[in-house]
């Protein structure tokens, strides 16, 4: 009996770390993002509940323009991690040998070493019209005068790209990893080529990795900040700018808060919806990989 | 269950410690980004050994933000322009009022002291004192754009793709005056205002084909302006000193129809915890001999008599380019915003952002 | 064109090379149509590289491989109609059974219902005609197996190489699986090419055994031959068990002779395989364990045979093993060796007893030592 309760107080001492985490820092604040969002304010000072700040949301097409800019973007830099991530991902867990993995797995993680601003300010040296790239297409003679490659959406995806490539090639490589050599050969020995072995083995074995990847990488860019504020254009709109305009720019919270629960929403339909496409859960692709 | 709330009380329990340790040694500033020269933090610990002064560097509106946030805690001192501290007070609670026998109000320049005291009265009680000011304005290379002149110019076609601007408030105002409206004095019939912020919308789309980009920070500004990548924009006065300094080409502009001009202030946060401290630092920053090398930080002119005197040389010379005697008297000194009035200017500001103008 | 392909794989002086270690050196063989061949070798013989040539994995250095008469060299995997069963199977989990068989099928471009037909089939002939919708991880070890080779069969390969896909299995159902092995390769009538490290697999199944020892084939044969006849002291060490010697020849007359071991026995043997053993030749004898056989000291029966070789001993240990039972003998010299008896539970040999052994010179198969030949 004793030793019973023991036992489950040893469960409650290890699981409590967790349950706090999870309810202070994720669960509270979002209850709290939620009631703030359904404030009203009638008057300084004076709120009343209401949905007033979701209708502000759908009323304005600035906004939900902006939200499906952001979203329709995301896709693309996910879409684009996937296509330059895939293969760096099947050189390193196929190809390489450990010394040269070791390397390359640094080298993806080397943009992580430095904060975003740098990051985004590294971008800015290159793409600006007075930039390394610019320059040196005036000195080669290939442009006649300078380029501007930065204050566009390019410039925005180029950057965003870069900085979650890492996130998107570590579950590929994880899960492509864990394949049998075999497998591939016994893709090609039973008759398949290349883009059959691809598209048939390969490809769906890796399925876990791939959702997973895309999940976290679709999660993070849709929340960034820094690098479509600095590297986009006079039009490059982006949704957390919004909120960050609401919350900071013009002191309305509730507005921030709606719009905050409004990105949390999209984005979790949008990975519901490449769930069910995919035919993955989330327990067997976030989780295993 | 027990368990849990065993935790949450050691945790409470170890947060408020902190903070009651932090207190009395401790000057918490929120300030502006070179407000705080390090020169200046030295000499000020010197004299006073028993303060340890810590700086975090924000923004008009991230400093309302942050003290809302908190209701007023977690910083001791906060330098907010003159403009925005009417409405946050009134609508948040944020400041508490200032004890003005402990500020050596003799050293300031009445006129300045009395406009700030007019603009953060709130029931007789006074939130804010001068601590610098500034103005916003034009700035432009001479050899390239001689005759940018107005905020007008800025969308002048001959300029087109080597202009910028910063999409906040202040070009809405610079532009309102431009077309010859007082936004200002618009303040007091948010309808009437609202007329004039949709005008100028208009005008800043069409003329967003002209900018090259929206600038975000004085780096960015800096770094397009000296480059030659742009060749005229709208700044603040001191990013246009700092520039002066390396390129004397590029000069600030006061426009044609008044440089925007600014107070930034001294204004203690509600649950601040060494008000002592911060009037020590308030007096300590306004004597002549830091005054100076306060000015050579922040490139701002102190709101202390003969302030102008007290410029580092390379500033002053720049300050002489710039402003006549009679750019001074046109000076406009940004008006209280009444509560509702940020959130109108920032609809513009998003709808001017996400129109595809070019 | 060959005139004949009668043989539906043939390797010619096939050769890999990984830098400069030779893994496969200059080897030869061909397989009649219809048969199962074995490669037995221990790990790190180059079987596999070799079976991965066959396949198109790698690329031989030097030699050529036919397929029914026409040379496979330069055809990428997918073109060779040659099919693979891997070690661990490697079926697809993504895939539910009918896909996996399905798969090859797919890539030959076959139509939807001919595949239907064709996955049916062969589901029916390794007897497992119900197991089309299930997913992989719900088979047994067994049911897998035959699922890989049916997902090779279905293509109607010329050749099924088949790389030690019992080795996972425990040792029952390996049993088991030998037999059925051999019944599917009947039924299919396709030529087999095993891969192992296990004799007992090569020798149960195979029609022949090719021996491989450091990228050569020592011998090829059927298993009776290498069992009986090995032509190679490695061939006569590596197939079944066996008792060996070292040693010296004393006398000889080219075929069989005298021979004085290193312990200081002399023992009468026959040279293995036809060779001629001289006189001073370093040699080594080995005899299986099955053809000693174990005397009493006190006993009076004779052996009747030719048992010109004998050797007394005290019973060290009893290897009880039902019909495989054995004895350990320690010799007068303090060796160990290895006799097969026939225990009945009744008056049988006890450790401690003194023993003959006896054993005929026709079974003590002798050959020129390596480092002395």
């Amino acid at each position: 009996m004793l030793q019973k309760d023991f036992k489950r107080l040893t469960l409650y001492l290890l699981f409590a770390p967790f349950a706090l985490w999870i309810i202070l820092l994720i669960i509270l604040p979002h209850i709290g993002m939620v009631a703030l969002s359904l404030r009203e304010k009638v008057a300084p000072r004076v709120y009343e509940f209401g949905f007033a700040n979701y209708l502000d949301f759908i009323n304005e097409p600035i906004y939900w323009n902006t939200l499906l800019r952001t979203g329709s973007m995301s896709l693309l830099v996910t879409a684009l991690a996937l296509i330059i991530g895939f293969p760096i991902a099947y050189y390193i867990a196929k190809l390489a040998s450990n010394r040269t993995r070791g390397a390359l797995f640094l080298l993806c993680l080397i943009p992580l070493w430095v904060s975003d601003l740098i990051r985004a300010f590294g971008w800015i040296l290159l793409l600006r019209e007075t930039g390394i790239i610019s320059s040196f297409l005036v000195w080669s003679g290939i442009a006649g005068q300078p380029i501007e490659f930065l204050y566009n959406d390019a410039a925005v995806i180029v950057g965003l790209v870069y900085t979650v490539m890492l996130f998107m090639i570590v579950p590929l490589v994880s899960t492509l990893d864990g394949m049998d050599n075999s497998m591939i050969e016994a893709g090609y020995n039973l008759g398949g080529n290349g883009f059959t072995v691809l598209r048939k083995i390969i490809v769906p074995y890796a399925m876990p990795g791939i959702v997973s990847g895309c999940i976290v990488t679709f999660m993070l860019t849709a929340g960034s900040y820094l690098t479509p504020i600095l590297l986009g254009g006079k039009n490059s709109s982006w949704f957390t700018e919004q909120i960050y305009n609401q919350f900071i720019t013009r002191f309305n919270w509730e507005a921030g808060a709606a719009f905050g629960i409004l990105l949390l929403l999209f984005t979790s339909v949008v990975i519901w919806l490449g769930l069910k496409l995919s035919g993955q859960t989330l327990a067997n692709t976030v989780a295993k990989s | 269950m027990r368990i849990k709330t065993t935790v949450a009380g050691l945790l409470a329990a170890t947060m408020l410690g902190g903070m009651g340790s932090a207190q009395a040694e401790t000057l918490r500033l929120l300030t502006w980004g070179s407000y705080a020269p390090e020169a200046l933090i030295e000499k000020f610990e010197e004299e006073y050994p028993d303060i340890d002064v810590e700086v975090t560097f924000s923004n008009n509106e991230e400093m309302i933000a942050k003290l809302r946030a908190t209701g007023g805690a977690g910083y001791d001192l906060a330098q907010p322009s003159h403009d925005r501290i009417y409405a946050a007070q009134f609508e948040y609670d944020i400041y508490k009022p200032l004890d003005l026998s402990k500020i050596n109000t003799d050293a300031m320049q009445a006129k300045l002291l009395e406009g700030v005291k007019e603009n953060t009265t709130i029931d007789g009680e006074v939130y804010a004192v001068p601590h610098q000011w500034g103005t916003s304005g034009l700035m432009a290379d001479k050899t390239k754009a001689p005759d940018l002149k107005s905020w007008g110019d800025l969308c002048d076609p001959q300029y087109k793709g080597r202009t910028s601007m910063r999409l906040k408030r202040t070009i809405i105002l610079g532009m309102a005056y431009e077309m010859g409206e007082d936004p200002f004095a618009a303040y007091s019939d948010l309808e009437k205002y609202q007329g004039i912020l949709d005008k100028v919308s208009e005008k800043l789309i069409e003329c967003k084909a002209n900018i090259k980009a929206y600038w975000n920070s004085g780096d960015d500004l800096t770094a397009m302006m000296l480059s030659g990548e742009i060749v005229g924009s709208e700044t603040w006065d001191s990013t246009a000193y700092k520039i002066y300094d390396q390129n004397p080409d590029i000069t600030f502009v006061p426009p044609s129809t008044g440089a925007l001009a600014w107070i930034d202030t001294f204004a203690i946060p509600r649950k601040g915890k060494a008000d002592d401290a911060a009037y020590k630092w308030i007096n300590f920053v306004l004597r002549p001999e830091n005054v100076t090398i306060m000015s050579a930080s922040t490139g701002a002119i102190a709101s202390v008599k003969g302030a102008k005197d007290l410029l580092p040389e390379d500033k002053k010379a720049a300050v002489n380019a710039a402003f006549t005697d009679a750019d001074i008297d046109n000076l406009k000194f940004f008006a209280n915003i009444p509560p509702g009035v940020e959130d109108m200017e920032g609809r513009a500001l998003e709808k001017i952002k996400a129109a595809t103008g070019g | 064109m060959t005139t004949s392909p009668m043989f539906d794989l043939e390797c010619i002086n096939i050769a890999k090379s990984f830098g400069a270690f030779r893994a496969v050196k200059d080897v030869s063989f061909n397989i009649p149509s219809g048969s199962f061949f074995s490669i037995l070798g221990p790990s790190g013989c180059g079987k596999t590289t070799l079976m991965r040539m066959i396949a198109g994995f790698e690329e031989p250095t030097g030699g050529d491989i036919q397929i029914k008469g026409k040379s496979v060299l330069g055809t990428p995997p997918n073109k060779r109609n040659v099919k693979m069963v891997f070690q661990h199977l490697a079926l697809f989990p993504m895939m539910n059974v009918f896909e996996n068989i399905a798969y090859g099928l797919r890539c030959n471009g076959v139509s939807n219902s001919e595949i239907k037909k064709k996955v049916h089939d062969v589901l029916e002939r390794i007897a497992l005609p119900d197991v089309a919708e299930r997913e992989i991880h719900q088979l047994s070890g067994g049911q897998k197996q035959r699922i890989a080779i049916a997902r090779c069969m279905v293509l109607d390969p010329d050749v099924l190489l088949l790389d030690e896909p019992l080795g996972a299995l425990d040792l029952k159902l390996r049993e088991q699986m030998k037999i059925e092995l051999k019944l599917l390769q009947h039924q299919f009538n396709t030529t087999f090419v095993y891969i192992t490290h296990d004799q007992s697999e090569a020798l149960v199944m195979s029609d022949n055994v090719a021996i491989m020892n450091q990228g050569r084939f020592e011998q090829i044969g059927t298993p009776q031959e290498l069992y009986h006849r090995p032509s190679t002291a490695f061939v006569a060490g590596f197939v079944g068990d066996s008792n060996r010697w070292s040693g010296k020849v004393k006398t000889s007359d080219g075929s069989g002779g005298k021979v004085a071991t290193e312990q200081g026995l002399e023992m009468a043997f026959t040279a293995a395989h036809g060779e001629t053993i001289r006189e001073g030749t370093e040699v080594d004898i080995f005899v299986r364990p099955e053809f000693i056989h174990t005397v009493r000291k006190t006993g009076s029966v004779g052996t009747g045979e030719a048992a010109d070789n004998s050797m007394d001993g005290v019973v060290d240990s009893l290897l009880f093993n039902g019909a495989n039972s054995r004895v350990l003998v320690r010799s007068a010299k303090g060796e160990l060796i290895e006799a097969d008896v026939t225990l009945t539970g009744n008056d049988d040999v006890k450790p401690g007893e003194e023993v003959s052994l006896v054993w005929s010179s026709k079974q003590a198969m002798c050959f020129a030592a390596q480092g002395a030949s």
